[in-house]
């Protein structure tokens, strides 16, 4: 057909990254380079328990006998530990009780990046904990949360206040052997968030982190923790940027979530990294661990991505389904464009009676990126009657991107009914003229066509995020397609 | 409004239109019949800017301006409407979002500020009415899972929203049934004012008891062979297409 794809690709892939500036504060940061001295520098500037050394030490162990693991469809260039710093913090005083005590610069990057840290100016409704390289800036609407029995706070607070819960179930859901990754994390981790809600108790807010690297040379290694006890129920939300530069820099996270007897947790994230230029320079390496445990019965874990950014994303955010009658939902839309490599999916290992679980990702590549689903799903012999539904869809633009499916399945048992569908297809010319002669540019099109494309999933957003997330996808995928 | 001259257009190297002539004045309905394969459709398509057709000898002006040099959204902008024979799904898009995009790529253009969410509704709503459509029909994806019919219905309903100059209603009566055939003729109708123009390309004369044009065109083989007033249709319907070889 006579439509320069070419051009069109070319157009719609070439935008902007908004979020790509670089707050120039006071930063403390520990010596490049990974020892056994790191992780006890780490540990001494958080002032943690021995337990938690303990914990960090026997990660590094662990880690240094780990290889980085080559089965993903992505390549990876050497990562040379020795040049990241593996810890950076804005100075500020130890503790942030009220607003006044946060550096204005602080404030003002998190303006920029749309997340006010004035309670009174949040979306009404939304609690934030901060996060701005190693350190948790400010966490909101602690006290109103408090009076529910609510934990919101950062991971480093917790340790201090809370270590019977932190102790109790840290690393019960990804262990630190679990994966190279993990046992780095492990063994660096410096903030992140921590969320226990008890039982009984339906939190009133969106709770949400906001991940934003600044220094260079850094590497972020966060961790959060959320625990639902009994008949609870939290919605959790995350979103992460980071300065544009030509380093690539590498960000490796732990999420565990518990749920107990009939509590639910949703967790949503956008994921909005620093993907790198046109010639695939720079960008976030993003190799995350995400795993929920459906501990209890008729508990249910709801994973909801938006993954738009990073050079590299690595990340399978799975559920366990221990609990009888537990359920776990995977909803995702990754986007890939110029040099960007996705391999990401989930995983639901049903071990419970009953459980079911749906997986519904949605790809969509274009320029000369990869973008993978790899997905396993396993049913155990005795989770009988279980149900699985899986459907990967992938869309191309342009004829240069690579979209690719790895469904594994290992079912033990004769009573469960395990479905998986895929399809693949290209934004049509059709449509997109058939668009063009209702008066639409071409990339006013694409954007329509691929939000539809990504609605099932957008849809399960809460609101503010999926009108945010809309208006990235368009924004990806600028110049990409025409 | 529209001046077609010696228009030529192919498409993978086929040669489809062999000199298309033809002069639309606003206030008028022009029919073109003629049998599959004459170049029916293709006409349309050229006019509309598909890029899958190349124009290759002709002019072609649209109040003065070369219509061939502008874009495909430029033309819907500046009033031109085609009525698509297959109309195309797009999954997930809600018809309210669709038209709404639609609408306001068409203000930007005037250099107007997008419409309220108000008014959108209260015009989706009056030109709904107007047209006859099933209003369930515009709370689903453009097009998903619509019957023939429905489609049809569909693209009269965004003529309506968009008030085109020059509407092309390309085989706008395929697949319909009588009741549906009303609708949608009705539709047209009802946009009728002295200012806009249409262009019905129809390989049957049943539709043009409800449109009745100024003028029937016979295309055949890429070329205009025969006009004439109402009255050539219901001839073509006697005497078929054979006897004007």
């Amino acid at each position: 057909m006579a439509i320069d794809n070419d051009k069109i690709i070319d157009d719609v892939t070439q935008s902007e990254y908004k979020y790509g500036f670089y707050t120039d504060v006071e930063t403390e940061m520990i010596p490049k380079g990974l020892n056994e001295e790191t992780v006890r520098r780490i540990s001494k500037l958080k002032n943690e328990p021995e337990w938690m050394l303990e914990f960090r030490l026997d990660a590094y162990k662990k880690f240094k006998a780990m290889k980085c693991p080559n089965w993903a469809h992505l390549k990876i260039p050497e990562i040379d530990f020795n040049e990241i710093i593996f810890y950076a913090a804005p100075k500020t005083k130890p503790t942030l009780d009220s607003l006044d005590e946060v550096d204005p610069a602080l404030l003002e990057t998190f303006n920029k990046l749309g997340i006010p840290l004035e309670e009174q100016k949040i979306f009404a409704g939304v609690a934030v904990d901060a996060v701005m390289d190693s350190v948790s800036v400010k966490t909101t609407f602690k006290t109103a949360l408090a009076e529910k029995g609510i934990i919101f706070s950062s991971f480093s607070e917790a340790v201090q206040h809370h270590p019977d819960l932190v102790k109790k179930y840290l690393g019960t859901v990804v262990p630190s052997h679990d994966n190279y990754f993990a046992a780095l994390n492990s063994a660096v981790f410096s903030d992140g968030s921590f969320v226990y809600i008890p039982k009984g108790v339906r939190c009133p807010m969106e709770l949400s982190t906001y991940f934003r690297i600044n220094a260079a040379n850094t590497g972020q290694f966060e961790r959060t923790l959320i625990v639902a006890d009994d008949d609870s129920y939290v919605s959790y939300l995350e979103g992460c940027t980071a300065p544009m530069r030509d380093e690539n820099q590498l960000h490796a996270a732990i999420v565990e979530i518990i749920t107990e007897n009939r509590a639910e947790v949703k967790y949503s994230t956008v994921q909005n990294w620093y993907p790198g230029d046109k010639e695939g320079k720079g960008g976030i390496f993003n190799f995350v661990t995400k795993r929920g445990i459906c501990r209890g019965e008729s508990s249910k874990i709801s994973w909801t991505q938006v993954e738009t950014g990073s050079a590299i994303t690595w990340k399978y955010p799975s559920c366990v389904l221990m609990g009888d009658n537990s359920v776990g939902e995977f909803y995702s839309v990754a986007v890939t464009n110029n040099h960007q490599q996705a391999d990401t999916g989930s995983k639901m290992i049903h071990l419970g009676k009953n459980t079911k679980s749906l997986i519904i990702s949605k790809g969509i590549s274009a320029g000369k990126s990869q973008n993978s689903y790899r997905g396993l799903v396993k049913v155990i012999k005795r989770a009988e009657n279980t149900r699985n539904f899986s459907q990967c869809d992938s869309l191309l633009l342009g004829d240069k991107c690579g979209a690719h499916t790895f469904p594994y399945i290992d079912i033990q048992n004769d009573s469960s009914v395990v479905e998986h569908e895929a399809t693949t297809s290209k934004i049509g010319e059709d449509q997109l003229f058939y668009c063009n002669q209702r008066g639409m540019d071409t990339e006013t099109a694409v954007g329509l066509i691929v939000n539809g494309y990504a609605r099932e999933v957008l849809n399960k957003l809460p609101m503010e995020f999926a009108v945010e997330a809309q208006k990235l996808l368009q924004v990806s995928l600028e110049g990409s397609v025409g | 409004m529209l001046q077609i001259k010696n228009l030529h257009a192919s498409i993978d190297g086929k040669d489809i239109l062999k000199g298309i002539n033809l002069t639309v004045n606003a206030g008028e309905v022009h029919a073109i019949m003629g049998p599959n394969g004459s170049g029916k459709s293709t006409l349309s398509a050229v006019l509309a800017g598909n890029e899958a057709f190349k124009v290759t000898e002709g002019e072609v002006h649209y109040f003065g301006k070369d219509l061939l040099e502008m874009s495909a959204e430029n033309r819907s902008r500046e009033g031109i409407f085609l009525s698509f024979q297959y109309p195309i799904e797009i999954p997930g898009v809600s018809m309210v979002n669709f038209m709404k995009t639609a609408v306001n790529e068409h203000r930007k253009y005037k250099g107007l500020d997008p419409i309220a969410a108000s008014d959108f509704l209260k015009l989706m709503r009056d030109k709904k009415e107007l047209v006859g459509i099933d209003s369930q029909l515009t709370n689903r994806s453009v097009n998903e899972g619509f019957s023939g019919g429905e489609k049809k219905k569909n693209e009269i309903f965004q003529m309506a929203m968009l008030e085109p100059i020059l509407a092309i209603l390309d085989e706008t009566d395929s697949g319909l049934d009588i009741d549906a055939l009303r609708v949608v003729a009705n539709g047209v109708n009802k946009l009728k004012t002295k200012d806009n123009a249409a262009i019905v390309i129809t390989h049957y004369q049943r539709l043009l008891d409800y449109i009745v044009p100024d003028f029937v065109h016979v295309l055949s083989q890429g070329k205009i062979i025969k006009t004439g007033g109402k009255e050539l249709a219901l001839e073509l319907e006697e005497k078929g297409y054979d006897w004007l070889k």
